[in-house]
This record gives structure tokens, sequence and C-alpha cells, in this order.
């Protein structure tokens, strides 16, 4: 291109707000709407479809059977029900142990120390997903485990694998997720409305329950968008420690090499509770504070 | 703050506990690629480094560090193109739809893995013809966008647009604004978004299972199929101690660009 065309072309943009968007965005959209939504859309078109029993072949006729299947079966129920349960604990449970260590970083350490703090409550983001899981499987092993050596002399018998310790080895996973949202949403809040609350009567708990916590609330539901959502996607942790039991992902893991449409329509099930989460979720201004 | 006594006692007690609920795990899998005991009994039963030396001649690790780091490479490459155009328009413009297409860029993390898995390897075995190096890449950088994004995005909210402004009133075209301005500005940004997509992508085990070819092993595919055979467990738990004590860089790394002068958060 000659600089004098180049030249059009710039001042064009300059003048041009929309053409300026459009030309940011078109690489991006692209990629995300024709390959991540397209092939969503595709998925979810092969839930409405069903295969031949003896062939395994995907058959594209309309049929709502695999979601009839779904809602009839109750073990199907318990299985979506089991998954949300162990999201919620899990969500919980991260927002537990991240709200009172994200308070001291932010607010009691002192200004040294808190990079130092804050770099180590976040190291395990960088070690490795399925490092996790397994330093988790050394943990619960029912034999030779360190929490059967903790609890014994103790008479307390260690859980080994099995829901407490999937609900653990997620917990641990998706921690850092919700410790860095919090920490930087208590980082923010400026002084001196902690000051006027102190000065005007409320004891430390009371500012904390009063004011800490609903201006970091934002921040609180971000995190839980990642530690729901990974949680409920899971299937790999209950593999690894989880013994027996299911969760949603690993009846669509199941189900994918030779029922696809049926594994797309249980696949469903956490996307629409996800979409229904972000959309109830997006007036209040949590997206901002991924 | 001014918090009593007590409140600062309990505060730290907890901190405490939580630091040690998060370090216990990973010191546990350390401490295991020394223990002599087959089977890793707690405590250890004796000293011996023949774990590492065993993983370090394993021709299947090595292998799957070489396909890993050429995917995370891959990947990351995609996403620091794709995500810092996306926060250009989105963190500096208003315009119809930005909310929707926010949204848009964090839902493939949002959404379950395996959703964005299996739907990705329906399109690409039965429309394009199957499984390749390219179809993991293409998968990793689909969920990589979203943290170049959010790295790229908060620097232009923060720095705000007068030092362009600046610029284009000198004189300045937008390409030597964007050479000489925005791009030392935002340069630390991404940097710490192209490390954490690299280490999401390298990480990666759902997506990667649904969308690597024959053969394509990542080092976590690795890892999980040896993970259940009692007698390659040993070397299984030292790539786990290496993988450990590898994610010991990239803190060291993060911790530099955020004291380096240019970043004030």
């Amino acid at each position: 291109m000659s600089t004098n065309s180049l030249a059009k072309v710039q001042q064009y943009l300059h003048k041009n707000i929309k053409a300026r968007i459009t030309a940011l965005l078109l690489l991006p959209m692209t990629w995300l709407v024709v390959i991540y939504l397209g092939s969503l859309a595709a998925l979810f078109i092969t839930s409405i479809w069903t295969v031949d029993d003896f062939t395994n072949k995907v058959i594209r006729t309309f049929t709502l059977e695999n979601f009839i299947e779904i809602l009839s079966d109750r073990a199907y129920l318990n299985v979506t029900i089991r998954t949300l349960l162990i999201a919620a604990s899990v969500t919980i449970l991260c927002a537990l142990i991240a709200i009172p260590m994200s308070f001291f970083m932010a607010r009691v350490v002192s200004p040294k120390l808190r990079p130092v703090l804050i770099a180590l409550a976040i190291t395990p983001l960088w070690a490795s997903y399925l490092v996790k899981i397994y330093a988790w499987r050394t943990m619960m092993s029912p034999e030779t485990g360190f929490l059967t050596w903790l609890l014994t002399p103790f008479g307390i018998k260690s859980p080994g694998y099995g829901l407490i310790s999937v609900v653990l080895a997620l917990t641990y996973l998706w921690l850092p997720y919700m410790i860095i949202p919090i920490y930087a949403g208590m980082e923010r809040l400026p002084n001196s409305i902690l000051d006027a609350s102190s000065d005007l009567g409320a004891k430390p708990f009371k500012t904390f329950y009063k004011v800490v916590l609903p201006l970091t609330y934002p921040a609180i539901i971000a995190g839980s968008i990642f530690t729901f959502s990974l949680s409920m996607g899971d299937y790999i942790a209950v593999q690894i420690v989880g013994g027996t039991f299911q969760m949603l992902g690993n009846v669509v893991y199941q189900n994918f090499a030779l029922d696809l449409p049926f594994s797309a329509a249980v696949a469903l099930i956490p996307v629409i509770v996800m979409v229904l989460y972000l959309t109830l979720i997006r007036k209040s201004g949590a997206l901002e504070n991924l | 703050m001014i918090l009593s006594k007590n409140a600062k006692i309990v505060l730290t007690i907890l901190m405490i506990l939580g630091m040690a609920f998060i370090y216990l795990p990973l010191f546990i899998v350390v401490l295991n690629s020394f223990n002599s005991s087959i089977s890793f009994s707690f405590p250890p039963e004796g000293f011996t480094t023949s774990w590492w030396s065993k993983a370090a001649q394993n021709s299947g690790v090595k292998q799957a560090i070489i396909t890993s780091i050429y995917t995370a490479l891959g990947a990351t490459a995609i996403s620091l193109i794709l995500g810092t155009l996306a926060a250009s328009a989105i963190a500096r413009y208003k315009f119809f739809g930005r909310d929707t297409l926010s949204l848009l860029i964090v839902l493939p993390i949002a959404l379950p893995g395996i959703v964005t898995g299996i739907a990705l390897n329906n399109v690409f075995t039965n429309y394009f013809g199957g499984l390749t190096y390219f179809t993991v890449i293409i998968g990793h950088a689909t969920f990589c966008i979203v943290v170049v994004f959010n790295n790229v995005a908060a620097r232009y909210r923060r720095m705000g647009s007068s030092f362009e402004e600046a610029s284009m009133d000198l004189g300045a075209n937008r390409i030597m604004t964007f050479r000489l301005i925005t791009f030392p500005l935002i340069r630390s940004a991404l940097l710490a978004g192209g490390m954490l997509a690299f280490a999401l992508s390298f990480d990666e085990i759902i997506v990667t299972t649904f969308t690597a070819g024959a053969g394509q092993n990542t080092l976590p595919i690795w890892i999980f199929q040896n993970l259940f055979r009692p007698n390659q467990a040993p070397v299984v738990n030292v790539v786990a101690a290496a993988l450990i004590l590898l994610s010991l860089i990239p803190i060291y790394m993060a911790q530099r660009i955020i004291n380096a002068p240019s970043n004030n958060n």
C-alpha cells in the first residue's frame, strides 16, 4: 500500500469512530462468533437429534427424546442436584476461606508484606490443574495419605476418596479465582469510608459486616462465576479423588462417543444454569470485577 | 481501619490456616518425589533421588513437554492478537452491544470446559475432517483470549486516553502513536496476559482431551494416562513435583512486572 493511500485509510479511521471500532473488533469477533458460538450452536442442534441404536450413527431428525429421557429418569435429576450442590459448596467454601485472607492481605498487613503475601496466595493458580488434584489424591489416600496420618491419633477415620475429597479438591483448585477479585475489591475500598464507619461508632466487626462486605459483594460474585462454573463442569476430579459417584460432566463424557445427541442434551444443563447466572449478575457490576 | 488486638489475632490465624491449606498438598507432592516408598506412605520411609533420574530419562515425558510448549506458544500468539484488539475497542469506546461482547469474551472460560470441548470436537471431526495439531491450538486460543483481554482492558481503563490524544495533537498519526505511546504503556499488561495465557494453555486438559489429534499428547494428557498405573506412580509424582517447582518462575516474573515502575496498581 502506498503511503498516500495509507494516509487516506488513517484519515478515514480518524474521522469515523464506527469504522475504527469495526476494524478492531473484526478479527476477535469473527473468531468468537464463528468458531466458538458456531460450535456451541452445532452442538445444541445435535441435542434434538438421535442415534441409530445399532450403528451409533447420528440421525438428523427432530426429536425430543433426549430431553424426555433426562427429565423422566430420576438418576439424571439426582446427578444434576448433586452437581449443583457440590458446585455451591465449593463456592461457599472458597468464599469463606478467601474473604478473611483477602481482608488480612488488603487491610491488615503492612503494605511492604502485601505483594509477597498476595503472590504466595495465588501461587496455586500457576501450578498445574492436574497436579493439584493429584496432590489431593496423595493427601486423601485411605491407607498411606497425610490425612490418615493426621487424624488416626485422634481416633477419626480419614474420609478417603469420595464426596468430601471432591469438594476439598475442587475448593483447592478454584480458590485463587476467588481470592484475586475479592482482594482487588477490598484493596480498592477508600480508607475514608472505613474511618467514617468507625467514627460513627461501629465496631470493627460491624464495619466489616455493614460496609466492607456489601462493597466487595460484586467482587465475591465475580469470583463465584469461576468457582461455580468450573466445579459444575468438572469430571476429572471425580475420576481421580471421587470414588464411584458421578457428576454431570461424567455423564456427558461417558455418552459422548456413542450417543453425542444425548451427551449434548446433558451438556445443556450446566450451560443453561451458567447463562441464567450470568444474566442475573450482569446488573450487579460483577463482570467488571473479573 | 483500626482493629482490636483480638480481631488481628483471629485474622492472622485464619491467614496462616489458609496458607497451610494452599501449601501443604503441594509440599507433600514435592516431599514424595524423594520418598523411597513406592506407595508414598506418610511419613516418608527414606530419602532417594532415583525417581528424579528415572523421570529425566522418560521419553514419553520429554515428548509431552515439547508438544505442550508448541501448543501453548501457538495459543498465546493468537490470543495476544485477538485479546488486544478486542480490549482496544471494548475498553475505550462506548457502542451498542458492548456488554454483550464482553460477555461473549468471558463465555469460553465461564462455561464448563467439557461443553467447549465436545462442541469443538463435534465441529472439527464431523465437518472439518478430523483433529490435528491446529485444532488443539484453536481450542486453547478460544479460552485464552479472555486473560489477555482482561489484562489489557484493565490497563486501558487505568491509563485513560490523554497521552494518546496529546500525541495526535502534536501531529503523530495512529500508527506512530501506537508504536511510541500506546504500546509501551500496555507492554507489561501484554506480558502478564501472555504469561497467563501460556500457563492456562500449558495446563489445560479438558478441552485438550477433545481437540487433540491422535498422538498429540500434551503433558497433562500424559499425566492423566499414567496416573492410575502403579508402576508409573513415582515418575508421575516427579513430573508433578517438577511442575510445582516450575510454577515458581512465573510468580517471580509476575512480581517483577507488578513492581516495575510503569505499573502502579
